[in-house]
Parts: structure tokens; sequence; C-alpha cells
């Protein structure tokens, strides 16, 4: 008796776990349990106020591809392919083929693709619109700590595509370059992913390669991302709109192998198990920067990832990431060719992002094993309503 | 002589279920009319730098009579011909179709790349990607429709351009 009741006590254990992560959660365990291609229906919206793929709980792969406008392309032009592009977004979006698609079939299953466009700085200058360039949309200052190579860097046009299936993101990523090949040539893409969708409850922090929990300081709720992510403007055009950093991080994994666990941790400021602070025993605990050890020093030490990520002493998120991961595997050497997509998106990268980043670059244990090798940054216009097109409120 | 249809095939049924849900806004620059029986979805031009180029769409018979597309005309091109593609001794070959498009009561017809097509000849200049392609249809019933499609860049669709075996095999 007593054993079929543990038994029982068991299964209706994990029922509750199933159910009490809410309608995505049970959605995630009934993908593991059944045949049905659930997760393949599930679909995002392409229309509203605010682009998807900011807000949208991150897909498990994405695509961040720049491309810069071949000479001569005029706004006449560029906002042809805008219309063109979000046509094809509206449609795959939702599971749909885009017009001319040469594989429907593969557009079948959206997976939760999101695709998000962005407007690097030059491309206001080269369609004559500088003067609607958001101010402070500029390229980042050089910070000592990066190693900035052009191949992974800057950019006029941003395609940001997101998904949960790699097929998805592969046909969508292919057919927007397809519409968009006329009047931008490529000039990078990074690939990134994260945890496989199901592998983890919904909106559990994910990892980096460096094993860390990464991004639990986080705008979460709409209140945050009305005063850390959509701009009012000005420009009025891009009320709605935001901007985004793209920064590729190269981590010395080979490196980072030689460290130990503690060290490891007083590097971050946080335990590599739960993602919570030295000083705490949650993920989410606010760190206490003023706590003293046994020997008098801090706790958190001076020079921890978490402290010097915070320059103003300010609790709370400064703006989003929304970062993936990239594996290279190894060269022909052994070294390692891994790191992380960083995506910081800010109503204002220059007064909200920039102060971070140079603290960081000043001093961060981290910077022992982290390299920005990439940057670029792009206004990403507000979405479009139904029927409109994004980019419409600058290039129509 | 065998002469086969090809590309009719059960995408019919899934591009007419896409029907509804395409806004007539279609935010790729198409406009689809409205008005009469016939209205046209999901319409889209090659783009092209050449003599001549296929335009496609979903084309909708609201009516309890068959309707027939029998001309159409495009201030883009000196001359338009209702097309089909067929198989003529083992090659995909393009011809004028001589009892036009009969869109079924209650029905629709595809126009797609390698099957049926509006065919846009001695065109007035190149038609760019993005460009908007005005159409008119001239129906059976005495009507017309007039509706703008999209040019998109669209690597398939060559038999008229390049009717040579490699390019036909493209198309199967």
């Amino acid at each position: 008796m007593a054993i079929s009741r543990r038994q029982f006590v068991t299964g209706a254990a994990l029922g509750v776990g199933g159910i009490a992560v809410g309608a995505a959660g049970a959605t995630a365990v009934a993908a593991s349990q059944s045949t049905e291609p659930v997760a393949g229906t599930q679909v995002e919206p392409f229309y509203g106020p605010h682009q998807s793929g900011i807000s949208t709980p991150a897909q498990a792969y994405a695509v961040f591809a720049a491309y810069d406008l071949r000479p001569g392309v005029t706004r006449v032009e560029a906002g042809r392919m805008m219309r063109l592009l979000s046509d094809d977004a509206a449609r795959l979006t939702q599971g749909r083929p885009a017009l001319g698609d040469t594989e429907p079939e593969l557009a079948a299953a959206a997976s939760r693709l999101t695709v998000t466009f962005g407007f690097g700085p030059a491309f206001f200058d080269r369609l004559g619109l500088a003067v609607q360039r958001p101010p402070s949309l500029r390229q980042l200052p050089g910070f000592e700590i990066d190693a900035l190579e052009d191949r992974w860097s800057g950019g006029d046009l941003l395609i940001q595509v997101c998904a949960d299936d790699p097929i998805t993101v592969s046909h969508a990523q292919r057919m927007l370059w397809k519409d968009a090949r006329a009047f931008v040539a490529a000039r990078w893409r990074q690939d990134g992913f994260l945890t496989a969708r199901g592998s983890a409850e919904p909106g559990t922090t994910p990892r980096n390669l460096l094993g860390q929990v990464d991004g639990t300081v986080n705008p979460r709720s709409t209140e945050d991302f009305d005063a850390l992510v959509w701009s009012d403007g000005p420009p009025s055009w891009f009320a709605g709109g935001t901007m985004l950093a793209v920064r590729r991080i190269r981590m010395d994994l080979d490196r980072w192998d030689r460290v130990n666990r503690p060290d490891r941790e007083q590097t971050i400021g946080r335990t590599l198990d739960t993602g919570a602070p030295l000083t705490g025993t949650d993920e989410f605990d606010e760190p206490d920067l003023a706590e003293l050890g046994p020997n008098g020093f801090p706790v958190i030490s001076d020079f921890a990832h978490i402290r010097r990520a915070r320059p103003s002493g300010a609790s709370g998120p400064q703006f989003l990431r929304r970062g993936y991961n990239y594996d290279l595997g190894e060269d022909t050497s052994g070294v390692t060719d891994a790191g992380h997509i960083f995506a910081a998106y800010a109503a204002d990268l220059e007064t909200q992002f920039v102060p971070v980043q140079q603290a960081l670059s000043d001093i961060d244990l981290l910077n022992q094993w982290t390299k920005p090798i990439g940057s670029a940054v792009f206004a990403l216009p507000p979405g479009a309503p139904e029927g409109g097109w994004v980019g419409q409120t600058l290039l129509g | 002589m065998s002469r086969t249809h090809v590309l009719r095939r059960a995408m019919l049924t899934g591009a007419a279920l896409t029907l509804a849900a395409t806004g007539l806004a279609a935010c790729g620059g198409s406009s689809d009319s409205s008005g009469g029986a016939v209205t046209i979805a999901d319409s889209w031009t090659k783009a092209t730098d050449g003599p001549m180029t296929g335009s496609f769409g979903i084309l909708s018979n609201s009516s309890s009579s068959d309707i027939t597309v029998t001309a159409a005309t495009s201030p883009v091109a000196g001359m338009v011909e209702l097309h089909e593609t067929v198989m003529v001794d083992g090659q995909m070959q393009m011809q004028q179709d001589p009892e036009g498009f009969t869109i079924p009561a209650g029905g629709s017809f595809t126009l797609e790349p390698g099957g049926y097509h509006v065919m846009l000849m001695s065109l007035t200049g190149a038609i760019a990607p993005g460009q908007e392609v005005p159409i008119t249809l001239t129906l059976s019933n005495g009507e017309s429709v007039t509706y703008t499609t999209v040019a998109k860049d669209f690597a398939g669709g060559n038999e008229s351009y390049e009717p040579s075996p490699s390019m036909s095999m493209s198309m199967g």
C-alpha cells in the first residue's frame, strides 16, 4: 500500500508541476508527451504597436542579419523593400507561405516565428533622412576591451528572425533575403541559440556558454517595457520603436576551463547553480553590495560583473537583454570559437546602455574571458498596424 | 504529343484557404480588387528587366455560374496573354490558353509559376522588385476586374525566357 500510495503522490505532483507553470507550460509538457505538433502551431502577432521579437519571450533560435543598402537606392525604393519584407513577415509569422514562396511547406510551422526590422545610422544618411535619425543613434564609442572586426560590425538594415524551430528560422530568413537582395547587400549574419523549447519551464532565465544564468535582471512587466524599451520619440516616427545594440562577445572557453568554481562565482557575483547573488539564496534576490564577508571584504567583489553592471548603484534593469549563444566549434588549431550574441534593447542606448558598458569595460573580472568582436546599432521602428508595413512612419 | 497540365495540385485548396486571411491591403503593395463576382488575392508579378514576365494570384468567383477570364491588359505591357504551361515532347512550354481561365462557380483558379499565368509581353520598361503593376481582366460575363500586383524578385518561372531542357527541368 505504501508503495502504491507513493507512486500516486509522485504522479500527482508531476501533474501539478505541469499545470502550475500556466498554459504555456502545460503546452510544453503536452508536447513532450504526445506526437501533436503543438509547438509548431503557435504564432506570435506581426501587427501591433510594437514590433514582435522584443518583448516576445525569447524563442530557441535566432538569426541576426545585417545588410547594406546598395548604392543609389532611394527612399522610395527602401519603402518598397520594407513593404515587401513586411508582407513576407506578416504571412510567415502566421504559418503561411510568402508570395512566391518556392518552399511553401517550410512555412507551415510558425513555431512562434517573429521577424524584427531595424535601421542602422547610415541608413538615414544614405536615404537623405539624416534629420529623421534618432539623435543618439550612432555606432557605440570604442571601448578599451573591444577588438571589433568589420565582419561582425555595422550595417544599414537589420533583420532579426527568431523561432522555436531552426527550419522555420532558416526558411524565413532566406525568403526575406530573396526579397531584400535587390535593395541591399549582405554584410554579416549571426546565428544563435538558447535552450530548446520544452527543455525547461517557460520563463526560465537562460544560461550562457560560461554556464552562468544570464538575464536575471531584465524588464518583464508592461510598465518596465514602457519605461525602458519603447521610445516616445523624438523623432515622432520613432514613437513605439526602440534601439538595439548587437555585440558579438567571444568567450574564451578554453581559458575559462582553467577557472575553478568558486572563482567563477566570484567573477560574476552569482552562484552557478541557481544564479542567486552571492549574498542571497534565490535567483531574483536583490544583491547586497554592502555585505561584508568574515575577512572584511565585500561578499560580492568590487570587480564582480553584477556590481560593475550597476554603475549608478541603482537596482533593477536598465535595458532589455535578449541575447543568444553561438558556437562555431573548435578551429583547426583546437581553439573554441564560441560566445554570446549580446542584444540590448533600450529606448535610448546612449543614456541607458553606454554607461553600463563603459563601467564594464573599465573594470569587470569577466573581461578576462570575454572579448567584444562585433558591434552594431539599429533603430527598430514601431510595429505596423494591420495592412501597414514596418518603417511606414519613416519611409511612407 | 503528350499534353499534360502541370503543378495544378492540392495546393489550390491550401492557397484558397489563405484567401480570407489575406486582407485587401495586402501590404506587399498589391491591392486586390473587389466589387464584382471575381476577386483576386495574393497577386504578384515576377520582376524583370527583360521583355516579358508572368503575373500570378488566386482568382475567386463568388457567383453561382462559372466565369471565364477571356483577356487581360496592363499599362506596362504592349500585349498580354493568358498562358498555360504544358508538357510538349517531354519539355515544359508555355502557350496561350485558347479557352481562357475558367473560374468555377463558388470556386477559385490559381495562377502560379509553372502553371496558368497572365503573361505580360512587350513591356514598356523594366519591372523592379516592389513596383506596382496594374492588370485588368476581361470576363465572360461582360465585367472586367482591375487589380494591382506587386513585383517580386523570383528566380523560377523561366519557361518563356529560356525554354531549354535545363530550365525546363528546374520547373519540375
